[in-house]
């Protein structure tokens, strides 16, 4: 057992031929340790398909590194669950069938009980053929696959996108319950912050390509400060990653270096007004644990 | 057994309401001493919110002296909080009070008011405890 699920250096991925490439990925490097609910997010676009591809072997790197459970993305398959975007099943088969399948190319440790408990949620006839299924359904058949494998690591791509309030509820309870009881890290994307903002305690913030944020969310959240001022005033040495006047006060968001002055504290932000200023704002510095002696200074 | 209920829109922190919650339990006597809280499975299960976070509200809570965690059996309530239990006259007296009150034409807001007043003459200078340090 290793105590990092995922260790990305300098990692990097390209489309297409030179000279017509474009950079889905770019020097892009975190440490993610195990046991952590990370929620993976930016606009549409920003490489977090790509990350999650990369993290589960399904493609390799043009650059860098990236370490699963200790070894390589390929050789850790076997103890990582992958549910991509897509849902990628067979049409033809049954419900049935297909934990059948999961089963059979599980041997060892599949674990029957919890697949048939996540399909058993949905109310699904198993007998019923994968192409009949709806979106959510079929999220919903992929998740069971993914979770009776017993994964260490369990890899998602937008898995709630499809799925009903009440599903996704249910759907994400169920994903809590597997970290309380089995120390599963957990990492899955979407663009909607406040979905994962009570499920997730890691955060990882994809924009352009490059890792803007990545950390534990409530020392994000420590580290930044709202500040309100008076419009003239100097805001250095802090690290400014927004900032708005409106007449006289200039408010703004700022990674305090030293101490704040006291009257000009306007306390935490919430996480999603920290992904959306820094997503607002290409410019600003990430804060990556590579660059994490900012927190000390 | 408690079951807890998050408010994603309070603006209290989750952690925080757990542990208002439990107190709250605690006070009503719904939670005795001996009693055992619910596994941070059950409820994160019910409630999806991350595991990490009710391991941080029973943390609180034994810190506090009011719970403690028995290793591989769960954990327990230590001690309760207030006098108000189910064989006190304290809740029956207030129970026929706000009937009187309401029988005398005073609405929810009024009968509110009128207590957080008697509460802050009686209680000068101690603020709720609502909130941990």
């Amino acid at each position: 057992m290793t105590d990092t699920a995922i260790e990305a250096d300098a990692l990097a991925k390209r489309f297409g031929r030179l000279g017509r490439a474009t950079w889905a990925l770019r020097d892009c490097s975190f440490r993610l340790p195990a046991g952590r609910v990370c929620a993976v997010v930016g606009p549409n676009g920003a490489g977090k398909s790509t990350l999650l591809a990369l993290a589960a072997g399904l493609t390799a790197p043009t650059g860098g590194t990236v370490t699963v459970l200790g070894t390589t993305p390929g050789a850790a398959r076997a103890r990582v669950g992958f549910v991509a975007q897509d849902k990628p099943l067979y049409p033809q088969l049954s419900i049935a069938e297909t934990l059948r399948m999961g089963a059979d190319l599980n041997p060892g440790h599949w674990d029957a009980a919890a697949a048939q408990r996540v399909v058993a949620g949905g109310d699904l006839d198993p007998k019923k053929r994968i192409r009949s299924l709806s979106g959510g359904q079929r999220t919903r058949v992929a998740l069971a696959l993914a979770l009776g494998k017993r994964p260490e690591l369990l890899l998602m791509d937008e898995p709630m996108a499809d799925l009903d309030p009440l599903a996704r509820h249910e759907l994400m309870g169920v994903l809590m319950a597997q970290a309380a009881e089995h120390g599963t890290t957990i990492v899955m994307s979407s663009h909607v912050v406040a979905e994962l903002e009570d499920s997730c305690d890691h955060l990882l913030l994809i924009g352009e390509g490059r890792v803007r944020l990545a950390g534990e969310i409530d020392e994000l959240l420590e580290g930044h400060a709202r500040v309100s001022a008076p419009a003239q005033s100097d805001l250095s040495p802090h690290t400014v990653i927004e900032s708005r006047t409106t007449g006289r006060q200039v408010s703004a968001l700022v990674r305090p270096v030293g101490t704040l002055r006291a009257d000009w504290q306007g306390g935490t932000p919430s996480l999603e007004e920290l992904v959306l200023s820094y997503l607002r704002n290409p410019e600003a510095p990430a804060l990556t644990p590579a660059k994490s002696e900012e927190f000390s200074a | 057994m408690v079951e807890y209920r998050i408010d994603r829109h309070s603006g209290v922190a989750t952690y925080v309401q757990i542990v208002q919650q439990t107190k709250q339990a605690l006070r009503l006597g719904h939670l005795e001493p001996g009693d055992k809280l619910p596994t941070a499975r059950e409820v994160v299960e019910a409630t999806a919110i991350n595991p990490n976070t009710v391991l941080k509200a029973y943390r609180e809570l034994e810190r506090e002296g009011l719970v403690e965690a028995r290793r591989g059996l769960g954990t327990f309530v230590k001690r309760g909080l207030g006098t108000a239990t189910a064989d006190s006259p304290l809740p029956g007296e207030l129970d026929t009070w706000v009937a009187k009150a309401r029988e005398a034409g005073l609405d929810r807001d009024d009968v509110a008011a009128l207590f957080t007043a008697v509460l802050e003459k009686h209680f000068l200078n101690q603020h709720s405890q609502g909130e941990p340090s």
